[in-house]
C-alpha cells in the first residue's frame, strides 16, 4: 500500500535519484526513524517505571536489611556501626514503605495503562506509515481499531478491556520492546559511520586527538582514505539498511492473526461461492419444475376447460368429459407442487423441526430404519434444513447403492455442536471422492463450518458422521 | 349430521360449508383458528370436525394439536384431518389413541366431492378415512422390509385399499371383484399377518395400520 503521491515515498523515486542524495535521504530518514523510536522507548519507560522504581527501592532496603543482619549476627557484634535493636524497626517501616510505593506504582501504571497502550498503538500506526512511505516496502495493510473503540468517548474498564482483549495489544508490545532493544542498530549505523568517517577527515585539520581503533596508523593520508570509506560505507549501507527495517516493521506490525484470517476467509470466499452456486442452481431446478410442471398443467387445464365451455350447451357429455379431465390435470397439478414443495423445505420440517422431520423420513424409507434424536429444542432454519436434506440424501444412497437391511440414524446436539450420525449394516465402499452425492452433503456442511467424515470399508457397514456447529435458537415447544 | 370446519382459507372454508350442505350436511359452524374450534366444538356439540392442519398464528401443525385437543376435550369426538401433504408421522399421532372416528386426507380429495362427503360421515360414524397416499407409502414400506412377503398380489391390494378404512363392499367395488372374494381375501390376510379376524370395518382398519406400522420404529425418546 505504498502511496506514490507522499514527498519522495515510491521506489520508482528511489531509482531515478542520483546515489548520493538517495544515500542522504536514506540515513536521514533513518534519523527520522530513530526520532520515532526514541518516543517509543519514552513510553515504554513510562510503561514500567513506576514498577522499576518501586522494585529498586524495595531492592535497596533489602540489601541494606541483609546487611544489618549479617552485622549484628557476627560473633563481634559490639564493632557493628549501628546496634541492630535500632536497626530492625528502622528497616522495617522502609520496608513498608517500599511496597507503599510498589502499590503507588503499580497504581499509577494501572491509571495510566489504557492511555499508554492507546499511545503505542498510535505510534506504531505512525511508524507503519512512515516507514512504509519512506523506505518503499508495501504497509502490512490496515489496521482495525481495538473492539468498540470505534465508539468515542468510553469508561476507563470498558476502554481497558477491549485494549486487552485486543491481539493487536500483545504486537504492539512485542514490537515496541523490540524496536526499542535492537532497533536503534540500523537506524543509526549509517548516520555513526558518516560520523566516524567525518572525525577522521577533520580531525587531523582541527588538530584534535582520533580514536585509536577506528583510525589505525594515524598518518594523514590513511586517515582521508579510511574517513572517505567509512563515509561509503555509511552511504552505501543506508538505502539497504532502511528497506530492512521497513521489512521488520513490516512482519512486527502486520495485523493481528493475520494467518489465521487469511484462511478463514480463504475458507469463508469458497463456501460462500459454492453456497451461491448450490442456491443459483436449485433456483434453476425450481423453476424448470414449474415451468415444464405445474405451470404447464395449469395452461393446459385453462384450454381444456375452454373447450368445455364451447361445447357444454351442443354437447353436454363431452364437456363432461372434458371437466373431468381438467379435474384430474388439477390433481396431477397438486401433486406436483407438493413434491417441489417437499424439496424446497418441507413443511413437516417447518412443523416439527428436525427430529420429527427426520423421524417423518424413516417412516418413509423403505428400509428397516431406527431414529434416535436428542434435541432439548429447534435449531436454526438454515441448520435444520441442511442437515434434513443431508439425512435424506444419505438414506437415499442406502436405499439405492448399500444392499442394507438396517439402517441407524442418531441425532443429538451436544456442546454447541449438531452430530447426525447414519449408519447401515450395508456392503460398505462408499468414497466421497468418487460419489457426486457425498461431496455434495460436503460442500452444502461446509457453508455452515460443518463437516463430514465417511467410514465405509469394503464388505461394510457404513458410518457417515456429520457435525455442524450451531446454537439452539429456541425451547422446544411440541413434545411428540 | 352436524358439521364443524376449521379452515383459515376463506375460499376453501365457503367452498367446503356449501358443499357438505349440498350433500345434506349442517355446518354449525365455521372458525379459522384453532382456539375458535375449541369453542366452537364446545358450543355446538358437532357429529364430526374438519379440520385443515395448517392454522393461525403459527402456521404448522396448529390444526393437528388442535384436532387431538378437542378430542380430549369431547371424547370420541370425530374429526377429520386435511392437508396439502400427507406425514405417516401425523397419521400415527392421529391413530395412536386407538379409537375410530379418526380421518386424515390430503385437501385435493375435496375436488370428488360424492368421495369426500362419503369419508367425512364414515368418520362421523366412528369409521376411519386414511388417505391414499399414506397407505400406499406405509405398503411401500412394508413390501421394502419384507413384513408383507407372505400375502399375494391380489391380498395386498386388499389390504391397502381397506388400511383406508373401506369397509367389504367399497374394497369391492373399487377392485371389481365380489364381496365374497374380498371377505375370503381379507381373512386369508389376517390369517397370513396373524391377527385377530373381525367383522367390525373399524377395528379391522385400526389392526391393519397397527400391524403396518408395529415394524417400525416408535419414537425413540
Amino acid at each position: 500500500m505504498s502511496s506514490g503521491t507522499t514527498s519522495g515515498g515510491s521506489p520508482a523515486r528511489h531509482a531515478r535519484r542520483p546515489w548520493l542524495a538517495a544515500s542522504c535521504a536514506a540515513t536521514a530518514r533513518l534519523l527520522g526513524l530513530y526520532g520515532l523510536l526514541l518516543a517509543g522507548a519514552g513510553l515504554l519507560l513510562a510503561l514500567i517505571a513506576p514498577m522499576l522504581l518501586a522494585g529498586a527501592l524495595i531492592g535497596r532496603v533489602l540489601t541494606r536489611q541483609a546487611a544489618a543482619v549479617a552485622i549484628s549476627a557476627t560473633p563481634g557484634g559490639k564493632g557493628t556501626i549501628f546496634p541492630p535493636r535500632a536497626v530492625g524497626p528502622n528497616m522495617t517501616g522502609r520496608l513498608a514503605v517500599s511496597v507503599l510505593l510498589l502499590l503507588a506504582g503499580l497504581a499509577v501504571t494501572a491509571l495510566l495503562l489504557p492511555y499508554l497502550l492507546q499511545a503505542i498503538r498510535g505510534l506504531a500506526w505512525l511508524t507503519r506509515r512512515v516507514a512504509a512511505d519512506w523506505s518503499g516496502v508495501p504497509s502490512p495493510g490496515r489496521e482495525l481499531p481495538p473492539p468498540g473503540m470505534y465508539r468515542a468517548p468510553a469508561r476507563y474498564w470498558r476502554r481497558l478491556g477491549w485494549l486487552l482483549t485486543d491481539p493487536a495489544t500483545a504486537r504492539d508490545l512485542r514490537w515496541i520492546t523490540l524496536n526499542t532493544l535492537l532497533g536503534w542498530i540500523p537506524l543509526l549505523l549509517p548516520a555513526g559511520m558518516i560520523v566516524m568517517g567525518l572525525v577522521g577527515f577533520l580531525a587531523p585539520v582541527a588538530g584534535l586527538p582520533v580514536p585509536p581503533p577506528a583510525f589505525p596508523g594515524n598518518s594523514p593520508p590513511l586517515l582521508v582514505l579510511i574517513g572517505v570509506s567509512w563515509i561509503f560505507a555509511g552511504l552505501e549501507s543506508a538505502p539497504w539498511l532502511l528497506r530492512a527495517y521497513g521489512r521488520a516493521s513490516r512482519v512486527l506490525l502486520a495485523p493481528a492473526g493475520q494467518g489465521e484470517l487469511t484462511a478463514r476467509v480463504q475458507h469463508l470466499a469458497q463456501t460462500r461461492a459454492e453456497a451461491i452456486d448450490t442456491g443459483a442452481a436449485e433456483m434453476r431446478r425450481i423453476e424448470r419444475d414449474l415451468h415444464d410442471g405445474a405451470q404447464a398443467r395449469l395452461v393446459a387445464m385453462g384450454m381444456t376447460l375452454d373447450a368445455a365451455g364451447q361445447l357444454i350447451d351442443d354437447n353436454p357429455a363431452a364437456a363432461r368429459a372434458l371437466l373431468l379431465e381438467a379435474r384430474d390435470a388439477s390433481v396431477r397439478a397438486l401433486t406436483e407442487l407438493r413434491d417441489l414443495v417437499r424439496g424446497i423445505h418441507p413443511p413437516v420440517l417447518a412443523d416439527r423441526g428436525l427430529a420429527d422431520a427426520v423421524r417423518a423420513l424413516v417412516l418413509d424409507c423403505p428400509l428397516r430404519a431406527r431414529l434416535a434424536a436428542d434435541l432439548p429444542g429447534r435449531l436454526p432454519a438454515p441448520v435444520e434444513s441442511a442437515a434434513y436434506f443431508a439425512v435424506s440424501e444419505l438414506l437415499a444412497n442406502v436405499a439405492k447403492h448399500a444392499d442394507a437391511t438396517q439402517t441407524w440414524v442418531d441425532i443429538r446436539y451436544l456442546d454447541g455442536m449438531l452430530r447426525v450420525g447414519v449408519t447401515d449394516n450395508g456392503c460398505g465402499g462408499a468414497d466421497p471422492a468418487r460419489g457426486t452425492g457425498l461431496r455434495g452433503i460436503e460442500r452444502r456442511l461446509a457453508a455452515f463450518d460443518g463437516v463430514m467424515a465417511v467410514s465405509s470399508p469394503p464388505g461394510g457397514p457404513t458410518a457417515v458422521t456429520m457435525e455442524i456447529p450451531c446454537a439452539l435458537s429456541s425451547l422446544k415447544i411440541s413434545s411428540c | 349430521m352436524r358439521v364443524v370446519i376449521a379452515e383459515d382459507l376463506f375460499l376453501l372454508r365457503d367452498g367446503l360449508a356449501r358443499m357438505l350442505e349440498a350433500h345434506g350436511l349442517e355446518v354449525t359452524g365455521s372458525v379459522d383458528n384453532g382456539a375458535d374450534l375449541l369453542a366452537a366444538v364446545s358450543a355446538a356439540r358437532p357429529d364430526v370436525a374438519v379440520v385443515d392442519v395448517r392454522l393461525p398464528p403459527t402456521f404448522t401443525d396448529e390444526g393437528l394439536r388442535a384436532a387431538l385437543a378437542a378430542r380430549r376435550a369431547a371424547p370420541g369426538l370425530p374429526v377429520l384431518v386435511l392437508s396439502q401433504y400427507v406425514e405417516q408421522l401425523y397419521a400415527r399421532e392421529l391413530l395412536a389413541e386407538g379409537h375410530g372416528g379418526i380421518g386424515y386426507l390430503l385437501k385435493d380429495r375435496v375436488m370428488d366431492s360424492a368421495q369426500f362427503v362419503d369419508a367425512v360421515r364414515r368418520v362421523a360414524a366412528g369409521g376411519t378415512a386414511m388417505d391414499p397416499e399414506v397407505i400406499s407409502r406405509l405398503l411401500v414400506r412394508s413390501a421394502g422390509d419384507g413384513t408383507l412377503a407372505a400375502l399375494s398380489r391380489r391380498e395386498r391390494e386388499v389390504l391397502g385399499v381397506m388400511a383406508e378404512g373401506r369397509s367389504n363392499a367399497a374394497i369391492a367395488q373399487r377392485l371389481v371383484i365380489t364381496e365374497r372374494a374380498v371377505a375370503k381375501h381379507t381373512a386369508s390376510i389376517f390369517l397370513k399377518l396373524g391377527l385377530q379376524p373381525s367383522d367390525d370395518d373399524n377395528r379391522r382398519v385400526l389392526a391393519v395400520l397397527a400391524y403396518l406400522s408395529a415394524e417400525q420404529p416408535g419414537p425413540a425418546d
